[in-house]
């Protein structure tokens, strides 16, 4: 791959990737892979992102669970749009 | 898979009960915390020794006085120690030390402050470490098979890159190195909260998965529910995995499992600091998941080489154990690298397959067991933390 990932995603199933590269920034046209299977796809940034911090795939509704690795990592807890910056703020455990 | 490690020899110390260890101390171990300056004095006056100062053993009673010999015990009985002087208090529990390491038929001496004090203490001490040094310096490295290594893992310091290249590079050696007929440990079961379906299904079997699932669940119920003062977000996932942009425990979890790759399964459960004694194979440690509590717990197991992922940059190191740092993470790479032993950041920049990283894990296995020193041992990272299970009496 000739070109650097800017995210990688780590399942089919999942609809957040991490981005892996420092400094990114609102608007980067990314360049995105799936790690199990090297496919690759494109996405808009909607905002400045922190590497190792993740990315919405598509639109999230407030309920729905977020996956990664394949897995249920948690809940949305506030709407969030495709390339929006996911974390604490708009995700939570459904644990505690 | 394992094709290619079979038969690969390293260069070790081959100790008197027939294990392997990487490393050849002398160690001044102290029993209890008042013991401390005596063992710091030995080591000051016999150089090629090391002492251990911990904080523990007074006062302690059941379980928690058990687990404070078993990690003693354990840790003086480690491969990585040539011979072992004991200082302790008193003399009773000193020879309970002493017998234990003794059992290894490695040289070891004790010795009582008490009707002693610590300058008689230190003399008669420190003229018995200079004949181990002497016995320790004289010891060559042989040839051993690489099955005989016992490698432990725990990550630290985690982040997303920890899940997408640290972890499945440790993960990878494992599954090539298992095969091979290595003894491998993982633990941490506050951390594999979120992902306990997954990790009983990675038993050897039913009962083993069973058995594991009761452990995590007694773990979750006695400590963290009966303990818990708020949602544990700000604990788990800690405030350096949010930095670093882990959102929930579930997402650490996974992440951390990585560390047992594909096709690995775990043959059984040890309690914490304790020996397995059914083979080479993978085992589940109980164990905390902070880092120098647990490191120090799977040296005093018997494992003597540990394998440590981190993403945000964790710093630790052992006395006796040499930890390998594991890093993904381009941004700790560029800002502390002077700690990291091995650089898979490519995997993030798929220039690096997860194959690739775990070849190249493994020859710094096989550097580190043929005595090249660490990050933290060059930078003299020497966290020996015990296991405390509740306050002493």
């Amino acid at each position: 791959m000739a070109e650097i990932p800017h995210l990688l995603v780590h399942n089919r199933r999942d609809n957040v990737g991490v981005v892996v590269v420092e400094n990114l920034e609102a608007n980067t046209n990314m360049l995105c892979c799936i790690t199990e299977d090297n496919s690759t796809f494109r996405l808009t940034s909607k905002m400045d992102v922190p590497i190792g911090h993740k990315i919405a795939l598509l639109d999230l509704k407030s309920g729905e669970t977020a996956t990664k690795y394949g897995e249920d990592i948690g809940k949305i807890v506030t709407d969030v749009a495709q390339g929006d910056h996911v974390h604490t703020h708009n995700c939570k455990t459904k644990r505690w | 898979m394992s094709l290619g490690y079979e038969g690969r020899k390293i260069i070790g110390y081959r100790r008197e009960d027939g294990r392997v260890g990487v490393r050849n101390h002398v160690l001044i171990l102290p029993l209890d915390d008042i013991s401390n300056a005596a063992c710091e004095a030995v080591a000051n006056n016999i150089k090629g020794t090391i002492a251990i100062p911990h904080a523990y053993g007074r006062l302690q009673f059941g379980e928690d006085l058990e687990l404070h010999f078993k990690t003693i015990i354990g840790t003086g009985s480690n491969p990585n120690i040539a011979a072992c002087v004991v200082i302790g208090i008193e003399p009773g529990w000193t020879q309970r030390v002493v017998d234990g390491i003794a059992a290894t038929g490695k040289p070891v001496e004790g010795f009582s402050i008490e009707q002693n004090g610590d300058l008689k203490t230190i003399m008669n001490a420190s003229r018995a470490a200079k004949e181990m040094v002497h016995y320790a310096t004289e010891i060559q490295r042989e040839e051993c098979d690489i099955s005989e290594l016992w490698i432990s893992t725990k990550c630290g310091e985690s982040d997303t890159t920890t899940g997408l290249g640290a972890n499945p590079t440790v993960g990878n050696m494992y599954d090539k190195l298992l095969p091979v007929g290595i003894t491998g440990c993982f633990g941490e079961t506050s951390e594999i909260t979120g992902a306990e379906h997954i990790c009983r299904r990675r038993a050897v079997n039913e009962e083993v998965g069973d058995r594991w699932y009761k452990m995590w669940k007694t773990y979750q119920d006695e400590v963290i529910f009966a303990h818990q003062t708020d949602d544990l977000s700000d604990s788990q996932p800690t405030k350096g995995n949010i930095a670093g942009g882990l959102t929930t425990i579930e997402e650490k979890a996974l992440g951390n499992l990585e560390k047992i790759g594909r096709t690995s399964m775990y043959k059984e459960i040890l309690g914490p600091a304790e020996t397995p004694n059914s083979g080479e194979g993978l085992y589940f440690m109980d164990s905390s998941s902070a880092a120098a509590e647990c490191v120090t717990i799977m040296a005093a197991g018997g494992f003597v080489i540990h394998t440590f992922p981190t993403g945000q940059g964790n710093v630790i190191g052992h006395p006796i154990v040499p930890v390998i740092k594991i890093t993904a993470n381009p941004r700790t790479i560029r800002t502390m690298s002077e700690h990291i032993d091995v650089d898979v950041s490519g995997i993030l920049r798929r220039e690096m397959t997860i194959d690739q990283a775990g070849d190249v894990l493994i020859e710094m296995i096989c550097r580190t067991a043929n005595g090249r020193n660490t990050a933290a041992e060059a930078l003299g990272h020497r966290e020996f933390s015990m296991t405390k299970l509740y306050r002493s009496a």
